[in-house]
């Protein structure tokens, strides 16, 4: 009763070719929008948007880049990790290059650098399959986080090997720096995200899309169909380091402000955005929002839980949680393979009917 | 003899004897994943799991003692006793023992059939679960471990080197017995899957599950078996890396070197992990002593996983590994 197909029809190509085609899935998702950018802004301090919203959003960018390369193509990557310091590097040199230019064209040209460097990093997804892929693309983890380290050129020559943002600002407003707002890193990242997961949507359901699903599916059967698996995996490899890299950069440049490249963009980091595509549902836009929330709110809840409600030590919390995030990767696998995503198309499901029995 | 040769010797050697320990924890992998087609991501943390136990239980410590401080407000810490490396060894390999039972019954059990993919994502919480676990029974701070290996460089081939090229070469006693213990424990597993009935069932499983079972074998109890050999394979590691640079976080990191050894020598071979390993720790060492100085050092972090990647671009399924077949 409450979540309804019926009684939508559509009279035009356009009103069919339409990104959200029914008709409470379209209310749903302006209602978000029109919280997400006219209610929450007014609404929160520096501890939410530092704690929940800033990371919420960036991982959720890094989620959507993932799930086109694991959950639409097939393509294991263990190097998210490597290819986020992409996007921060690109972005702090070019922020540092041309301090004229607007930082929004820096980030979105950070994306489109990791994107090239995703490219040449997936060159080898041609020849090497499976498991065998996922262990290479570990090559790109930590050769790309090394040369971060080793190469001064990168963080300008700093003394500490960090690199810094300067603050830049967008219509007067400072979004990356010391003297930034809540609000304005907030709008600027959710930007960002809204854009990603456009384009990502309606990259999916298209032609690149399909291609990508006919090479996951079998890709021997989607070359014999006709399906170029080198453009296919490139372009899947390129649009999903774009959005990777994005995310890196905001998360340098918005969220954190400085850097150490071994400690925000290691192996963790990588292993950390493949538990929300998993968890959120592989192969769904809407999963990896909800993967991203899930295990951003999991350690928030944790910490406040038991050290700030039980007095725990904080380290012995941060084993639990450890413990708590493996043991839910598992059940969740064993339980629901398709994650969160699949739980939510279940309980729609279940409320077309609900209350009635028929 | 030039004085860089001399050099370069000893950094082969020293690449040889690191190549064996990396061997060690590849072997672990091989092992499961011929047996039961999981790429076991958690091997590393078995082998951190399996040293912290030793340890604890060598030091007597209470168990999730953090835990029980923090959740009861009591402050215990050590039993108070202290018990024999040997007997440590064994109690862990029970644990170990116990760990392979549950992992299967709980986890793998109701994984049977899923694509590799999901299994593998498993082994990665199991990891992840593991470690959480390991924490919080013995606590995350660096320990030591001994259990009486000898430590050291080698006086016997300082000496004899010294004699011959004029220069010593520094080789750890705890390499050499790690070498030794790692050829002991590759020849009893071999002897184990030729010549014992346990072991022809596991080669058997490995063939062919279906075919395995329809002749009487017990699936469930092969793969217990095949993760408790594993699990030993990990203390044995465990005890190797442990004692040489202490028991802590890094030792489920340094498992990762595995990986690309693994892909070297191919999944599905015992030898593989053997050869690749030592390909790995000679590459890696000497490319270091070559090459780091001129672009900064600490190229060990990558140079496994790119040799790896550019070996398998040539060829696909590693040295020794079974040639991958495709069919529609």
């Amino acid at each position: 009763m409450f979540y309804r197909e019926a009684g939508d029809f559509k009279t035009s190509y356009d009103a069919d070719n339409q990104t959200f085609p029914i008709k409470f899935d379209r209310i749903g998702y302006y209602v978000a929008l029109l919280v997400a950018f006219l209610v929450v802004p007014f609404m929160i301090n520096d501890y939410w948007v530092n704690a929940i919203f800033l990371p919420f959003l960036i991982y959720a960018i890094a989620a959507i880049g993932l799930n086109i390369l694991v959950g639409y193509c097939g393509q294991v990557s263990l190097g998210t990790g490597g290819f986020m310091a992409v996007g921060a590097y690109a972005c702090y040199k070019l922020m540092t290059s041309f301090p004229e230019v607007n930082i929004f064209f820096h980030v979105i040209l950070a994306g489109g650098i990791t994107a090239i460097v995703g490219i040449l990093f997936g060159l080898p997804s041609l020849r090497i399959k499976g498991f065998y892929l996922a262990v290479a693309t570990l090559a790109a983890q930590f050769f790309l986080v090394w040369l971060f380290n080793r190469v001064p050129w990168f963080y300008n020559y700093s003394a500490s090997g960090q690199i810094s943002a300067p603050e830049r600002t967008l219509f007067g407003v400072p979004v990356t720096g010391a003297n930034t707002s809540a609000w304005a890193t907030y709008l600027f990242c959710l930007v960002f995200l809204v854009l990603c997961a456009l384009v990502a949507r309606n990259l999916t359901r298209g032609m690149a899309g399909r291609k990508w699903m006919a090479i996951r599916d079998m890709d021997i059967a989607a070359e014999i169909i006709g399906v170029n698996p080198l453009k296919a995996k490139m372009t899947a490899f390129g649009v999903s380091s774009f959005f990777i890299g994005i995310s890196g950069a905001l998360f340098f440049a918005v969220y954190l402000g400085a850097v150490e490249v071994g400690e925000a963009f290691g192996i963790s980091k990588s292993f950390l955005v493949l538990f929300m595509v998993i968890i959120g549902g592989l192969g769904s836009i809407f999963g990896s929002f909800a993967g991203a929330a899930f295990l951003v709110l999991l350690p928030v809840l944790l910490k406040n839980v038991l050290v700030g409600g039980l007095g725990w030590p904080t380290d012995t919390a941060a084993h639990l949680e450890f413990l708590i995030v493996g043991a839910l990767i598992v059940t969740f696998l064993i339980a629901e393979p398709h994650g969160l995503a699949q739980l939510w198309r279940v309980t729609k499901e279940k409320l077309r009917l609900w209350p009635f029995p028929h | 003899m030039p004085e860089q040769l001399i050099f370069a010797m000893e950094v082969f050697l020293n690449g040889l004897m690191a190549g064996v320990l990396y061997a060690l924890v590849a072997l672990g992998f091989v092992l499961i994943y011929k047996a039961s087609g999981i790429f076991n991501y958690a091997q590393g943390v078995m082998a951190l799991f399996a040293a912290l136990t030793l340890v604890g239980i060598m030091e007597g410590q209470v168990p999730f003692s953090h835990l029980i401080n923090a959740a009861l407000g009591t402050d215990i810490h050590h039993f108070g006793w202290h018990v024999p490396g040997f007997v440590a060894i064994l109690l862990t390999m029970g644990v170990m023992v116990i760990l392979a039972w549950l992992v299967q019954k709980v986890v793998f059990r109701h994984l049977v059939g899923q694509e590799p993919i999901i299994l593998f994502m498993a082994t990665i919480g199991l990891a992840y679960f593991l470690e959480g676990f390991g924490d919080l029974m013995w606590g995350s701070e660096i320990k030591t471990m001994n259990v009486g290996l000898p430590q050291g460089m080698n006086l016997a081939i300082d000496e004899v080197t010294y004699g011959i090229f004029g220069y010593g070469f520094f080789i750890d006693n705890l390499d050499i017995v790690a070498t030794v213990i790692a050829a002991l424990l590759v020849v009893a597993l071999v002897i184990f899957a030729q010549y014992t009935k346990q072991g022809r069932a596991m080669r058997a499983v490995a063939d062919d599950h279906q075919a395995a079972l329809s002749v009487g074998i017990s699936l469930n109890f092969i793969w217990v078996m095949v993760w408790s050999v594993a699990g030993f394979v990990a203390l044995v590691a465990g005890i190797m890396w442990g004692t040489k640079s202490g028991v802590q976080f890094s030792l489920s990191l340094i498992a990762l070197k595995a990986l690309p050894v693994l892909m070297l020598g191919g999944f599905t071979s015992i030898p593989g992990a053997i050869v690749g390993g030592l390909i790995i720790g000679v590459g890696e060492k000497l490319f270091e002593f070559a090459i780091g100085p001129m672009v900064g050092g600490a190229t060990e972090n990558w140079f496994a996983y790119v040799l790896a990647l550019i070996f398998l671009v040539f060829r696909p399924q590693g040295l020794f590994g079974e040639k991958i077949i495709e069919r529609v």
